[in-house]
């Protein structure tokens, strides 16, 4: 536990010297195989929270024979607590064109579209007007690759790579049975990449700096560095970028109140994580993986107010559709109701931890595959407060 | 391309089965059986409701052996502990959002949920009871199907039925999270939305929140009623599929046993609603043939063709809303059924010296749209509601049980005379392309005197399981007054299902197509496949019944509409001739365009 914390400066860099469309000329200089060979090289997790590694995803779709490829950018950012992928949007939004831009061209894919979120309905028409100037430069280029928005309603699971695909279809944002995968059959059941928006940024980001570079941050298995969106109890909420790979101890020291009892690592899907634990939490794929949340509460936070919110927020986000997760929802959200209330007993607890893993595994799809996390997690170190 | 063989192991004893397989298919090549919830034979996979889930080796979830096709090396376990602990507290959910008050339920005893939690052994609920009260307060406002939100274990089995089979969509997906529910348009009743009423819900539903709107009771009552004179008819495909409901495989013909299992319920005359199967030949054949007249050699532009038939009742409202233009090329002949109802309180009660409004018609039908049909306001030419109540198949054979008939048992017995007389002709309305096939024997016989030219009077082109089938008939050596259809193309088409009919009647409306005669049911495979009938449902038993369907056809004496001597007596003695202003008051109607939503 000796790694110290280190703010970076990779995402929202202003590099005065550096026109970003050189990036890209850069990229569209390279062989499509050598980009994917420096992605793969440079250990660039999907940075949406389930860590696949970015270069194998394209290598995959790029494999596939098909006329038609698509390349999404999930901007669907719905996991409560996350809020940095507005922020990238708002700030850098060339860069994550310039990523899309790099994937089509590797790929194979003439059309690129942004999955935004409906309740960023409002960064849209900047967002667009920056989208038509960087259209034109791809044209200019005469790169076959055109980028547009697609606007999402507010349903969590649509964050979900297949339930967006449905959602971009005009069908019922609901995940879809896998496989297929979508490097196979994603949206209109065509190849696609689907990459995080800070994803993208990497990649644009890894091209200017080179791999190198990106890797010197992070660990074996968490490399380069994570945009965080720090809320709670903290005197210093916002948004952050850090090394990967730090412990969460360090983390606490320096964003917390000095009270912190806990930490959701993950937004409301993730885990929580106690005091005691902070030492020998690691943030980062071989410890705690994080789309980027970072909840603190500090002791004046009732753990089982906690766990309620994210259960009512669960009993109405899952899509319906899957038994586990419709049912399974609401069995634990009425289920610790009635632990607190007396008409269970707390031993009913341990029955819920088990159909915690029923949903973890045989759920359709990740968003009832997870809430056994923070269930689990809240419930195994806060046991007292969710029964008295 | 021929597929090649996938080799992979299920609970360790090896298997190859085609590329693409399912785990849940090749599991029972070798005879393990998956429970399943949402899958259905005649569906698009959906992979809902997560019953099926088994174990593969080497990956971290378990996988829906209904929607994961198996793979090279494959290892699966379908009765693993993970996999009984996960499948145990599924069914233990679906339990706790399910109104599980089976005693009461119209569908005790065939329901698939019941039976998964009988296997399981689920006692004492471990889990908490989610049954809304608001789900409790049951849709009855269609005469024909009951929605219990209470019962539903949202498979959406039949959102897929009726949106992809039925092309009605008059049931979706609503809401999400614990507010997800299968609703009609806004939430209205069922009377009141695009629902066809055909019932192919009903027959798919797993649990009893579709069912049909049953009527047994009030049989009983007319039949206790020492004042009433209860007249009962069966459709043609009762005769071939009610067997399945008491216990026997697909494909058994009882007629016998049907007519002596009515008999022995007490009701007053059995008779054959084949007989106005065969009447309808002969009224849709001459309308059918007068139109051709006055569109060819009047070149009357009002004559609308194709003409189309107008036996279905899901069908027809299904063009009330979807095809309202089309509606002047369905034939104004009502349906064999109505037929039957507006003749048993005229002509038959005259007959038989029994006062109409002392006689109750009930018919046994395959159809839960029948019991629409009987109530619309144009089936009241007799004076009196037509036909008073129908049953289906299902509900039949509830009345068998009740009466405790030992229905293996039962000697055959014959319809009653008159309205009890049919031909094979009639019999084929059962099954798809059969109404198609009866009017062109007569039709052919009209203009031609003589038979059709087909072996054994059996027109192949149009039979089948195909869901638009296409044949054309030429006409030759007609007789003087049909000079004008000498040497003529019949264009006929055929489709079964509402999916099926709707891309049909796009051809129609585009010009694409130039049909002279076309047969639609509402159901896939026709009456046999019917919304009432035996659940469960597949193509392979909709062919055993069509099998069956065809084999009492070759067994009939009879084999054309025209050679029924209670339907040449009935023209004789009381209508005239065919499509006569009588049998326009009594036999013919007209329908009026709906609104979609």
């Amino acid at each position: 536990m000796d790694k110290q914390i280190k703010k970076v400066d990779i995402i929202f860099q202003m590099d005065e010297d550096c026109n970003l469309l050189d990036i890209l000329d850069k990229a569209l200089a390279q062989p499509a195989d050598d980009i994917i060979l420096d992605l793969i090289d440079s250990g660039l997790k999907g940075r949406g929270g389930a860590g696949f590694l970015t270069g194998l995803k394209w290598k995959f779709t790029k494999n596939e024979d098909s006329d038609v490829k698509y390349v999404i950018c999930n901007a669907d950012e719905g996991e409560p607590g996350t809020f940095k992928d507005r922020e990238i949007l708002d700030k850098v939004p060339e860069k994550v064109f310039i990523g899309m831009a790099i994937c089509g061209y590797v790929v194979g894919a003439k059309e690129g579209y942004i999955y935004i979120r409906g309740e960023y309905n409002f960064l849209v028409k900047g967002l667009q007007k920056k989208l038509d100037n960087f259209n034109k430069h791809l044209k200019d280029r005469n790169l076959d690759f055109q980028i547009a928005i697609r606007s999402g309603s507010g349903a969590y699971v649509c964050g979900e790579e297949s339930a967006l695909f449905e959602s971009m279809e005009g069908y019922r944002g609901e995940p879809r049975n896998k496989p297929p995968y979508p490097t196979v059959a994603g949206y209109n059941k065509k190849p696609t990449v689907i990459n995080n928006v800070e994803t993208l940024v990497y990649v644009t980001m890894i091209s200017r700096l080179g791999v190198q570079k990106f890797k010197e941050l992070g660990t074996k298995d968490s490399r380069g560095s994570k945009v965080f969106s720090v809320s709670g109890d903290t005197p210093i909420p916002g948004i952050y970028e850090l090394e990967l790979g730090m412990p969460l101890n360090q983390f606490v020291d320096e964003f917390a109140d000095g009270d912190a009892k806990a930490v959701q690592v993950g937004g409301a899907s993730g885990h929580c994580v106690p005091r005691k634990k902070f030492n020998d939490t690691i943030i980062g794929f071989e410890g705690i993986p994080t789309g980027g949340s970072m909840m603190i509460f500090n002791s004046t936070r009732s753990m089982y107010n906690v766990l309620h919110d994210y259960l009512e927020f669960f009993t109405e986000e899952s899509c319906g559709q899957c038994t586990p997760c419709r049912v399974g929802c609401q069995q634990l959200l009425k289920g610790i109701e009635a632990v607190k209330r007396g008409e269970k007993p707390p031993s009913y607890l341990d029955d819920l931890k088990k159909l915690t893993t029923t949903m973890r595994i045989a759920a359709k799809c990740g968003l009832g595959q997870s809430v056994g996390n923070p269930f689990n997690s809240i419930v195994d170190n806060f046991r007292e407060e969710i029964i008295y | 391309m021929s597929k090649y063989l996938v080799n992979l192991k299920i609970n360790n004893i090896p298997v190859s089965v085609e590329e693409g397989t399912t785990i849940l298919e090749a599991a029972s090549r070798i005879n393990f059986r998956i429970p399943t919830l949402c899958d259905h034979p005649d569906l698009n996979v959906a992979g809902n409701c997560r019953v099926c889930v088994v174990e593969v080796k080497g990956a971290k979830l378990l996988a829906a052996a209904c929607a994961t096709p198996v793979s090279e090396g494959m290892e699966v376990f379908t009765n693993s502990e993970k996999v009984r602990t996960s499948r145990k507290h599924i069914i233990e959910l679906l339990l706790s959002e399910h109104n599980s008050d089976c005693t009461k339920c119209f569908k005790n005893g065939n329901c698939e949920l019941q039976t998964l939690s009988s296997e399981y052994r689920i006692g004492d609920h471990v889990f908490l009871d989610l049954v809304k009260p608001k789900d409790k307060i049951q849709d009855i406002s269609s005469p024909s199907i009951v929605k219990d939100d209470s019962k539903c274990i949202r498979c959406q089995r039949c959102v897929r039925t009726c949106t992809d089979l039925q092309a009605v969509s008059a049931l979706a997906v609503i809401n999400k999270g614990d507010q997800q529910k299968i609703s009609t348009f806004l939430g209205k009743p069922l009377n009141e939305v695009v629902c066809t009423n055909c019932g192919q819900c009903v027959n798919r539903c797993p649990t009893g929140a579709l069912t049909e709107r049953s009527y047994i009771d009030e049989v009983w009552d007319a039949i206790y009623d020492p004042n009433k004179f209860v007249v009962v008819e069966t459709a043609p495909a009762i005769r071939v599929a009610l067997a399945e409901d008491l216990g026997f495989d697909p494909g058994l013909r009882v007629t016998g046993k049907l007519v002596s299992a009515l008999k022995k319920i007490g009701f007053s005359k059995v008779l054959d609603t084949d007989f106005a199967a065969d009447l309808t030949i002969i009224e849709e054949g001459t309308e059918l043939l007068t139109r051709l007249k006055r569109a060819l050699v009047d070149n009357d532009e009002n004559i609308a063709l194709p003409l189309m038939t107008s036996c279905s009742p899901a069908w027809i409202k299904f063009q009330e809303h979807i095809f309202p233009d089309l509606l002047n090329n369905l034939s104004s002949c009502k349906s064999p059924q109505q037929m039957f109802g507006a003749l048993s309180k005229t002509y038959y009660a005259d007959k038989i010296n029994i006062k109409a409004q002392d006689m109750v018609v009930v018919s046994i039908m395959p159809c839960t749209a029948k019991k629409f049909e009987a109530n619309r306001p144009e089936m009241r030419d007799s004076g009196y509601q037509d036909v008073d109540y129908i049953l289906t198949t299902r509900e039949l054979a509830m009345m068998i049980r009740q009466a405790g008939i030992d229905f293996e048992k039962l000697e055959d017995e014959k319809y009653d005379s008159i309205l009890g007389e049919s031909t094979g002709a009639a019999v084929i309305f059962g099954a798809t392309g059969g109404v198609m096939e009866a009017a062109l024997r007569t039709a052919y016989e009209i203009v031609t005197g003589n038979e059709v030219p087909f072996t054994n009077l059996n027109i192949t082109p149009v039979r089948g399981m195909e869901g638009v089938r296409e044949a054309t008939i030429k006409i030759k050596n007609v007789k003087p007054e049909w000079s004008f259809l000498e040497g003529v193309d019949l264009n006929v088409a055929v489709a079964h299902g509402l999916a099926n009919a709707k891309i049909l009647m796009e051809k129609v409306q585009s010009g694409e197509a130039n049909y002279h005669f076309i047969e639609v049911m509402g159901c896939p495979g026709g009456c046999l496949g019917g919304g009432g009938q035996p659940i469960p449902t597949s193509l392979e038993i909709r062919k055993k019944r069509a099998e069956a369907i065809y084999a009492e056809d070759e067994g009939m004496p009879l084999r054309k509409s025209h050679d029924n001597p209670e339907v040449v007596r009935l023209y004789k003695e009381f209508l005239g001739e065919a499509n006569s202003h009588k049998a326009h008051d009594l036999l013919h109607t007209h329908y009026k365009p709906r609104k979609r939503y």
